[in-house]
């Protein structure tokens, strides 16, 4: 029991925790691999070796067609994963919150239930689901429609819908239980006004509905763009490590990491990190514009 | 509710909730199915759509490829560790930040908010260097301890102590004499006892599931966790399909039985940034 702490200091006592491991396994990481971005450096041969090098780990990301491919994959995965996502996430919000009373918090819990799972077991699962002669999403797709196999993980483009199919999987239900909330908020005299006035189902959505929950959408579709371009363990486990065929599975967060840790190179690594960290930025601020619930709106 | 259109529109979004719901839940159960058929007779055609009488033989495999219950054992460790220190520093700091006033407060809960929205990649490399640096490459304090003071953790020990804890009970008890230490210990605690059990099982889940963490940190198999022990046993040839599956369910079973008995908690902690 410590004897005498005074009200004037125990709030810094308090968060000192907070403060101490924010020091040693946040700032001062961050600012070595900044200054790691301008070193030429392999980890095998000891700090003593790092050598100064300027832009060039810069230039080389730049240059490097690797860099941009998982750019470009990462970029067509949110995209192919992300908007599908909160496409079908808003109607099935709207269905249950108007319709489903029986088995509620059993139907919301099952859409969740992926979010929860780990990713590993849940990626592992799915590279058996999608196996080329004998996966069940194959089989189940040639007793459907007829055609043959398609070689998922053996192609660049089945690659990619396999995993942005994983990663729609798992955060529909955690984008329908925010819209979830979002449409609780709304008053329902609202509704009950716009149905005297004769509004149709569908003009109540649109004029109602949708405008109530944009502060909502722009939440859910940071998140989307901020975890899009993180996208690392669904990839990672499907392609064994290694980006998969043509590199096709390969996000910019797989590569970083094999930047480093299969191809030892921490200063091109770290520049790579700072640049992709600039895009996040970038693409944060220009959903910012897109979305931002604007001031004297239906919120 | 009137009227026969809005009967017929009622069915037709249950089945079409239904049929989503049942396809959520479809991986899951071919996990569990998958977990008790040999690896030839899950690449049978049709695929096996019921369980089988395999489990016995996948876990034989599967506890000859993995230390298996070792894996599990540090998993359970790591989470737990996990768990009791982010309980402890989060809601230190949340109580802090919820009812006290002092200097740098307001830019001190900026950086905490800060710190939720850097991106896991940055994290990457430089908490590799860091780990070798303290000496804690292969060690499992390097999967509890960075974490502990999480952004979430804080956030939400914040917003629940500063409806949940009364300013005038903290100050009679300052009156009479009690320590600040005591107050946090034996009035804050178990006012704020409904949101450490939430960040309990959301700490708990995220630990359990963690993989970035110790593929970047773990070096011997005999000290992996169960998701990086599982991921090991995947190969280019020759995969053990049936025992993964089996070592998979195993994995999830936790889960899924705290899901169950906790769901609407679960939930609303996981929101819990967006929806407050």
């Amino acid at each position: 029991m410590i004897p005498s702490l005074s009200p004037r200091w125990a709030p810094y006592v308090f968060i000192s925790p907070f403060l101490l491991l924010f020091a040693v396994f946040g700032v001062f990481p961050l600012c070595f691999s900044l200054y790691l971005a301008f070193q030429s450096w392999e980890p095998t041969s000891g700090l003593g070796a790092m050598q100064f090098v300027g832009l060039e780990n810069f230039s080389f990301a730049l240059g490097d067609a690797w860099f941009w491919k998982s750019l470009k994959n990462t970029g067509v995965l949110a995209l192919a994963s992300g908007v599908p996502q909160h496409l079908a996430a808003i109607p099935l919000a709207v269905f249950i919150h108007t319709h489903v009373r029986w088995l509620r918090d059993g139907v919301v819990g099952a859409y969740f239930l992926p979010y929860i799972t780990s990713t590993v077991a849940i990626a592992i699962m799915f590279s058996s689901l999608f196996s080329t002669d004998y996966g069940l999403v194959n089989v189940a797709l040639s007793a459907l429609l007829g055609g043959s196999h398609i070689d998922w993980l053996g192609e660049p483009l089945g690659i990619k819908a396999a995993i942005a199919l994983i990663v729609f999987w798992r955060y529909l239900g955690f984008n329908m239980v925010l819209y979830l909330a979002a449409l609780q908020t709304i008053p329902k005299d609202l509704y009950e006004a716009a149905s005297i006035d004769g509004a149709s189902g569908w003009q109540q959505f649109w004029h109602i509905t949708l405008p109530s929950i944009r502060p909502m959408v722009y939440f859910g579709v940071t998140l989307s763009v901020v975890g899009g371009l993180q996208l690392f363990e669904e990839p990672f486990i499907l392609t064994g490590g290694r980006g998969g065929v043509d590199q096709a599975g390969m996000t910019a967060a797989v590569y970083l990491y094999r930047m480093a840790f299969d191809f030892n190179d921490f200063g091109g690594a770290s520049a790579m990190a700072w640049l992709l960290f600039l895009v996040v930025v970038g693409l944060t601020w220009l959903t910012n514009r897109a979305f931002r619930p604007r001031g004297g709106g239906a919120a | 509710m009137t009227g026969s259109r809005a009967g017929l529109s009622t069915w037709a979004a249950y089945a079409i909730v239904g049929l989503g719901a049942l396809t959520m839940l479809a991986p899951f159960y071919f996990m569990f199915v998958f977990a008790t058929h040999s690896r030839t007779e899950i690449f049978n055609l049709p695929p096996p759509l019921w369980f089988g009488d395999g489990l016995g033989g996948n876990l034989k495999i599967l506890f000859e490829r993995l230390p298996f219950w070792r894996n599990l054992g540090w998993s359970l460790y790591v989470a737990l560790a996990s768990t009791a220190l982010t309980l402890l520093f989060c809601s230190m700091g949340g109580y802090a930040f919820a009812m006290f006033e002092f200097r740098f407060k307001q830019p001190l809960f900026a950086l905490v908010l800060g710190t939720m929205l850097l991106p896991s990649f940055m994290g990457m490399i430089p908490s590799f260097m860091i780990m070798d640096a303290l000496g804690w490459i292969d060690q499992h304090r390097a999967l509890y301890i960075p974490g502990a003071a999480s952004a979430f953790g804080i956030f939400l020990m914040r917003q629940f102590a500063s409806t949940a804890v009364p300013r005038e009970l903290v100050e009679a008890a300052r009156m009479d004499g009690c320590g600040e230490f005591g107050i946090y210990w034996r009035i804050v605690l178990p006012l704020i006892k409904p949101a450490l059990g939430t960040l309990g099982l959301v700490t708990f889940i995220s630990s359990w599931n963690n993989f970035i963490g110790p593929l970047i940190v773990m070096r011997s198999a005999d000290l992996y966790t169960l998701p990086l022990a599982l991921r090991s046993l995947q190969s280019p040839v020759n995969t053990e399909w049936g025992a993964l599956m089996a070592g998979s369910a195993i994995a999830t079973l936790p889960l899924l039985l705290l899901f169950a008995l906790s769901s609407r908690q679960l939930i609303a902690g996981l929101t819990a940034g967006a929806v407050k």
